[in-house]
């Protein structure tokens, strides 16, 4: 065994990510008395939550005629009915009041003429059930996360949260099948530590890092669903990875969807409006995966524009100057820093970028993480899941845009209010007993000493050119085999890993390698998930299987991944009734735009 | 008595310290003189050289560092995440001026490209610098909304766009310490002086019309130290990567002390 010595943390509640969930459980829990810890290998304003820029959904009406029911149905049918209902319902009835928390809080929104939040369109967002297009996205100009995850940040030094700033969680710390807390690395002293506490919540975001070009940040590699899978549970859905329409051609930055609910439009070669023709109503403002997937037919019949024609403009010059400066400034800063384009005078190239995984770590409205049982839903005790890395499932298939920041603070904050109800201050903590310690240890002590030929880096580029190649926009099951077969064999040459640096303060060598750890999990689940979901529903695009297949998958994946590498499946039912929540259900329809 | 050398284990001589020459056939070579410390080493810092062929590299200094850590020295060590401007990880000291290292570009810098950490702070290791008392600078400014008078019931507290204006790019801040770190007041006195990262996190709020406490913020700002270490030199606004403007904010804080108030 290993001798490394532990520092002991016992707390009520470990929160494992500083992003915009974890900020806001963060918030939550230490006003409500709750003694909290929350670790972060990053300090938290650098979470990706800070690079989101279009805005957060609420039915507030400020900009004309709106309401939660319309965002409800919205949101039910980008899902493309893989959207737990229950869920959506309360998310989407409780945006105005987080919202207006957030104001409240103070939040630099951008302001409309009466001095209200400002609203813009995006993608998907409808008034009366599809008919009119909603103002509903509150905005702060074109960085929303970024006055977002601020904000939060400082009511968390408000409330004197407890941080551990640089503290890279390890592996959850599982005792006879519950958790009970986390085994973190403090990365500038390289000493390990011990968290333990009477719920852990895992918001450590989503894994766009598995591809080789996504608008996620480096950091972005889900480090908590890779330690879910390494204590035996399951992920859900995973099979579904949202392509945004817009990333810088190359750089592939994000260029927000607000451009287009500014009125920004796509164009081909031929300068054609392209998305009238694949969504007559809404056009360029049709839902994300609608858009990525006619750009990447525009592409493929030999429409794209450049000199490859491999991708596609997107004008905004027509804006004007005035609406670029006031509502889109961050865009135009991005656009010539990243394509060498001014957005007033010429058009930015884009192409589907990895953007969004809509799967992740099950968990119920009370952020509890779910495992299956005997044919039945099981909470796991102890262990909670919020933010991109949880899967409730609002997103189902398929997730609006400016419904992420929405998910994270109403489900942070449902989070934070369940452990206030369920959790007693100062409660004692069982021990756990070494065996749940041990095996961790080991694990980072084999990986900290990997003397073989194989880089980390080197390894994540052979996964990540996998992934690009083979789990695109649109795929097939001879493109899934083979990639299930590459995934296969990243995940056997990890067995070949060195790592160079042996030093143990701010180690990033070795960060990077347990990073590439977690991402190879994530990695397998979601190649695995996708080449056995047999049918085309949201984002999952199978070109062998076009249609949804209601009476065969309308149900969520739970895909375990062992140590082997091998994947297991098992399924839950979707929940399409809303329960107590005040809206009717929306039964199974054709998904046009 | 005043400090004037650096201590030991701070001090290095730009020579290049280890070599990695370009590899063979390399179209377009650049040098690239990076600061290496590894405090486990029991060395002073040195300075290594790295030769990169730019036609398989991206155009940012970023792009250089990730490619060598991925393929040349994977010891090489320094903080990134977004690599789009917005997060604040990457900021460090590049041909001399405090930057983000994700958006400055490899082809608007001339000769062998020197890349350090931002300076006058511990450095952790190689680019990693200390940055724990410019967070506490941070939340020493109590940098929220502070309101005796309870918000609306339903419903967002009014703000003109007009007013929103004022908070709009102060609000813009993304904590990178490039200004902070670029202030020869702040090398000398950052155990008292605030520097102009927080100072501009305070000035925020102090011209939020939703804030109730810019009398308090100012008072408290009114200091030898915390406030008038500031001299004008506006190496801050020369170095903020994002275009904001603390050396007027500050200049603005002083002026309404001057006049009394808020």
């Amino acid at each position: 065994m290993s001798a490394y010595p532990l520092v002991d943390h016992r707390c009520d509640v470990v929160v494992v990510g500083a992003g915009g969930a974890g900020l806001r459980a963060t918030l939550g829990l230490a006003e409500a008395g709750l003694d909290t810890a929350c670790i972060t290998k990053v300090f938290p304003t650098r979470s990706h939550t800070v690079a989101a820029q279009g805005g957060i959904s609420a039915a507030l009406g400020n900009m004309g005629d709106d309401d939660w029911r319309y965002h409800f149905y919205d949101t039910v049918k980008g899902s493309d009915w893989l959207g737990d209902q229950d869920a959506i319902a309360y998310m989407c009835r409780e945006a105005p009041a987080a919202v207006i928390e957030l104001e409240h809080y103070g939040l630099p929104f951008s302001r409309t003429e009466d001095g209200r939040i400002y609203q813009r369109p995006f993608g998907g967002m409808t008034t009366h059930y599809g008919k009119g297009i909603a103002q509903r996205t509150c905005a702060a100009a074109d960085r929303t996360g970024h006055a977002m995850l601020h904000t939060l940040y400082q009511q968390s030094l408000k409330h004197r949260a407890r941080f551990f700033v640089e503290f890279f969680a390890i592996d959850l710390i599982m005792d006879e099948g519950a958790c009970r807390g986390v085994l973190a690395l403090d990365m500038a002293t390289g000493t390990l530590h011990r968290f333990l506490a009477q719920a852990t919540i895992v918001a450590t975001g989503g894994y766009g890092r598995i591809y080789h070009t996504c608008t996620g940040a480096h950091t972005q590699t889900g480090d908590g669903s890779g330690m879910v899978l390494r204590a035996g549970l399951p992920l859900q859905d995973m099979e579904f990875v949202q392509f945004h329409p817009t990333g810088i051609y190359g750089a592939g930055c994000l260029i927000t969807e607000g451009v287009r609910g500014e009125g920004g439009i796509l164009r081909n070669s031929a300068g054609e409006r392209f998305m009238e023709r694949y969504a007559p109503n809404a056009k360029d403002l049709a839902s994300r995966d609608v858009v990525s997937r006619a750009m990447t037919i525009e592409i493929r019949e030999g429409r794209g524009v450049g000199p490859h024609k491999d991708h596609i403009y997107l004008h905004l010059e027509h804006l004007g100057t005035d609406v670029i400066a006031k509502r889109l400034p961050g865009i135009a800063e991005t656009a010539m820093i990243f394509a060498n384009v001014d957005v007033t005078r010429a058009p930015i190239p884009v192409l589907p970028t990895v953007h969004y995984n809509m799967g992740g770590i099950p968990c119920n409205v009370l952020g509890q993480a779910l495992t299956r049982s005997g044919g039945e839903d099981a909470v796991v005790p102890g262990l909670m899941a919020i933010g991109e890395g949880a899967c409730v499932s609002v997103h189902g298939a398929n997730r609006l845009g400016s419904n992420s920041l929405l998910d994270i603070v109403v489900f942070g904050r449902a989070a934070a209010a369940h452990c206030a109800k369920a959790l007693r201050p100062g409660a004692p903590l069982p021990e756990p007993g070494a065996a749940a310690v041990e095996p961790l240890l080991d694990r980072l002590d084999r990986i900290r000493h990997a003397a073989g030929p194989r880089p980390a880096a080197s390894l994540r580029e052979e996964m990540q050119r996998a992934m690009q190649r083979d789990a695109a926009v649109f795929r097939t099951g001879a493109t899934l085999t083979e990639g299930c077969a590459a995934l296969a064999r990243c995940h056997e040459a990890f067995r070949d890993l060195r790592v160079s640096d042996r030093s143990l303060v701010f180690n990033t060598d070795l960060v990077e390698a347990l990073e590439l750890d977690n991402l190879l999990g994530q990695s397998l689940a979601t190649i695995h998930s996708a080449r056995n979901r047999t049918e085309s529903r949201g984002a999952h695009a199978r070109e062998d299987y076009p249609a949804r297949d209601d009476a065969n998958w309308m149900k969520h994946t739970l895909a375990w991944v062992d140590a082997g590498g091998q994947v297991r499946f098992d399924y839950r039912p979707v929940q399409l009734e809303t329960g107590s929540i005040g809206v009717e259900r929306i039964p199974p329809q054709v998904r046009a735009y | 008595m005043a400090l004037f050398r650096l201590p030991a284990n701070s001090r290095y001589t730009d020579r290049p310290g280890r070599r990695h020459a370009a590899p063979a056939g390399s179209a377009r070579t650049r040098e690239f003189r990076i600061y290496r410390f590894d405090p486990d080493a029991g060395e002073t810092p040195r300075v290594d050289s790295y030769e990169l062929d730019l036609e398989r590299c991206g155009p940012m200094v970023l792009d250089a560092l990730i490619k060598i850590k991925n393929e040349v020295d994977s010891t090489l060590t320094f903080r990134r995440s977004c690599r789009e401007g917005i997060c604040g990880s990457c900021a460090m000291n590049i041909d001399g001026v405090n930057t983000l290292a994700c958006t400055q570009p490899i082809a608007a810098i001339r000769g062998a490209v020197k890349i350090f950490p931002l300076p006058h702070l511990p450095v952790v290791k190689d680019l990693v610098p200390d940055l724990n008392e410019f967070y506490l600078q941070y939340a020493a400014v109590e940098p929220w909304l502070q309101a005796t008078s309870a918000p609306p019931a339903a419903g967002e507290r009014r703000q003109s766009p007009s007013d929103q204006e004022r908070i709009d790019r102060p609000s813009a801040c993304i904590l990178c310490a490039c200004c902070s770190t670029s202030c020869p007041s702040y090398w000398w006195n950052s155990d008292r002086f605030l520097g102009p990262a927080a100072l501009l996190a305070s000035y925020r709020w102090i011209v939020d019309t939703r804030d109730e406490a810019a009398a308090t913020r100012l008072a408290k700002l009114d200091d030898a130290f915390r406030l008038y270490r500031c001299h004008t030199i506006m190496n801050c606004t020369e170095a903020c990567p994002k275009d904001l403007n603390p050396a007027r904010a500050i200049a603005d804080i002083k002026r309404r002390l001057l006049e009394g108030g808020g």
